[in-house]
């Protein structure tokens, strides 16, 4: 209910209220599932850009002549490789291989990296991460780092337009730094978990609003909206990325995942290896799949999953997918059924809906250019 | 606000008599929460339905909301151009958004339903 004093505002709840943004409650924060509509902003970002507050996300700091050991000693993938102003995506494991959160980790100077972690996780994430950080400096800078992400084929342009730079030459997962947006610093990467090319700005806390005005302003002509988080969920499911807390969780490993390719075994010891190294050498048991419904019938989330009379598994997020125009989903399944092709059964209220596992991603965009 | 030639529940469906029959469907103010509507679902003629549980379901992109239906009775007829067209529920709620038509059974409690003015108070302080 609204105006529980628990639930947290971001600096631009006020400008997502007066734009006709519905507020709902989201990890612990106020934040706009929708404006308009979720098909049509989700579209906006398919089609132009779409412009997200993701300010609720957390931001945590390590920095030191220990930081890159403490970072590589958390996260699975490689972060000696990073030179400043570049980042990749990571999950960060338990001993036992189940992932504590997923993220993106930022070199923004010689000895100091920055965590994007999701704001659902964030307290937890900050605790295990100084734990395991040894001597480095750990802070949380999530209450003064506000974060936008203009997302879509339109968002170079508008960002552009907005700042008088140019971002043609930003590369994928890499930062600009002192980027002038109305008069603000920012700091502009060309990130995103829409499966469209685009952008995260973030710039102080309370000078957000001035930002977020600014690039809807200049993405005006450009047919930007403001998208809200449910345009974000069937974004990030079309283009097959993980929720974390739905998709993986702590009982889930990156290898069931089909997330292999961000665990680097070769990169010395991390948090989780031995359990990884296990599996690997086993083999997953079972494995994160996408997969089709013939007919209209919606997965959603907690729905099981049959072959014949064997339940095989659970989905973990589905939806109707606005540009695909079908049902589509996620689960995990036994590795017996996790080849793409085979017919599976999805249990939605009661009643057996046909199935089949497809390659992931389910949308990918035309590329061009520079980006991802 | 409210069209006061039926009644409601607190569900948001409402409920018009009609010679001894009774059309079913959901209010304005349900198609505006529920937005962007991908898929419905009904019962098919003959199916029985009981006062207070659900009968169908509505999808949205985000979410399943259950229908519930307001008095107990047989499914005569079911809009099969609202399962064709899920979006007419936005676009005439009370009218072509129809859902189905039941023959109600004997002593259907019509009286527990709310009246226009009862049900606009209800909404009134849901939007709240």
């Amino acid at each position: 209910m609204e105006g529980e004093p628990t639930l947290r505002r971001t600096p631009l709840y006020d400008a997502h209220r007066a734009a006709g943004g519905r507020m709902v409650a989201f990890a612990g924060w106020l934040l706009p599932v929708q404006y308009t509509g979720i098909t049509e902003e989700h579209q906006a970002v398919r089609t132009h850009a779409g412009l997200f507050d993701v300010s609720h996300m957390g931001e945590i700091r390590i920095d030191g002549p220990q930081a890159l050991s403490a970072v590589q000693r958390l996260i699975t993938n490689d972060a000696a490789r990073l030179t400043v102003g570049s980042g990749l995506y990571s999950p960060m494991c338990l001993p036992s291989g189940g992932i504590v959160d997923d993220l993106t980790v930022f070199r923004v100077d010689e000895q100091v990296y920055l965590l994007v972690v999701n704001a659902a996780t964030c307290a937890k994430d900050l605790a295990w991460i100084r734990e395991h950080a040894g001597t480095a400096a750990v802070r949380d800078v999530s209450e003064e780092v506000a974060l936008l992400a203009l997302q879509g084929p339109r968002a170079e342009a508008v960002l552009a337009d907005a700042s008088g730079h140019r971002f043609d030459r930003l590369l994928a997962f890499h930062m600009a730094f002192d980027v002038p947006l109305a008069g603000v610093r920012t700091t502009v990467s060309r990130t995103g978990y829409t499966g469209e090319d685009g952008f995260e700005i973030a710039c102080a806390w309370e000078e957000a609003l001035r930002v977020w005005a600014a690039l809807l302003e200049a993405g005006r002509p450009h047919g930007v909206v403001p998208a809200g988080l449910g345009a974000r969920d069937t974004l990030r499911l079309e283009a097959g990325f993980m929720l974390y807390g739905q998709d993986i969780d702590e009982t889930t490993s990156p290898l069931e995942a089909r997330l292999g390719w961000t665990v680097k075994f070769d990169k010395g010891d991390f948090i989780g290896r031995e359990a990884l190294v296990r599996q690997r050498a086993e083999g997953p048991k079972r494995r994160l799949v996408g997969f089709d419904v013939a007919d209209r019938t919606i997965p959603r989330h907690g729905c099981a999953i049959w072959s014949g009379a064997r339940r095989i598994g659970e989905v973990t997020s589905g939806t109707f997918a606005p540009t695909l125009r079908r049902p589509i989903g996620m689960g995990y399944v036994s590795v017996e059924t996790a080849a793409a092709g085979t017919r599976i059964e999805i249990d939605v209220r009661g009643k057996r809906a046909q199935a089949q596992v497809v390659r992931l991603p389910f949308y990918q965009r035309a590329r061009s250019g520079a980006a991802r | 606000m409210y069209p006061d030639d039926r009644r409601y529940t607190r569900e948001h469906e409402w409920a018009k008599r009609e010679d001894g029959r009774v059309r079913i469907g959901v209010t304005a103010f349900a198609a505006e929460r529920l937005s962007d509507v991908v898929f419905i679902e009904l019962p098919k003629v003959g199916t029985e339905v009981r006062a207070a549980e659900p009968f169908g379901v509505v999808e949205s992109v985000k979410a399943a909301s259950d229908l519930y239906a307001p008095v107990s009775g047989r499914v005569v007829d079911v809009n099969q151009a609202l399962i064709d067209n899920p979006e007419l529920i936005n676009q005439d709620p009370y009218g072509a958004a129809w859902m189905i038509v039941i023959e109600p059974t004997a002593g259907a409690d019509w009286d527990q339903l709310l009246d226009a003015d009862a049900y606009a108070r209800l909404v009134g302080s849901e939007a709240e």
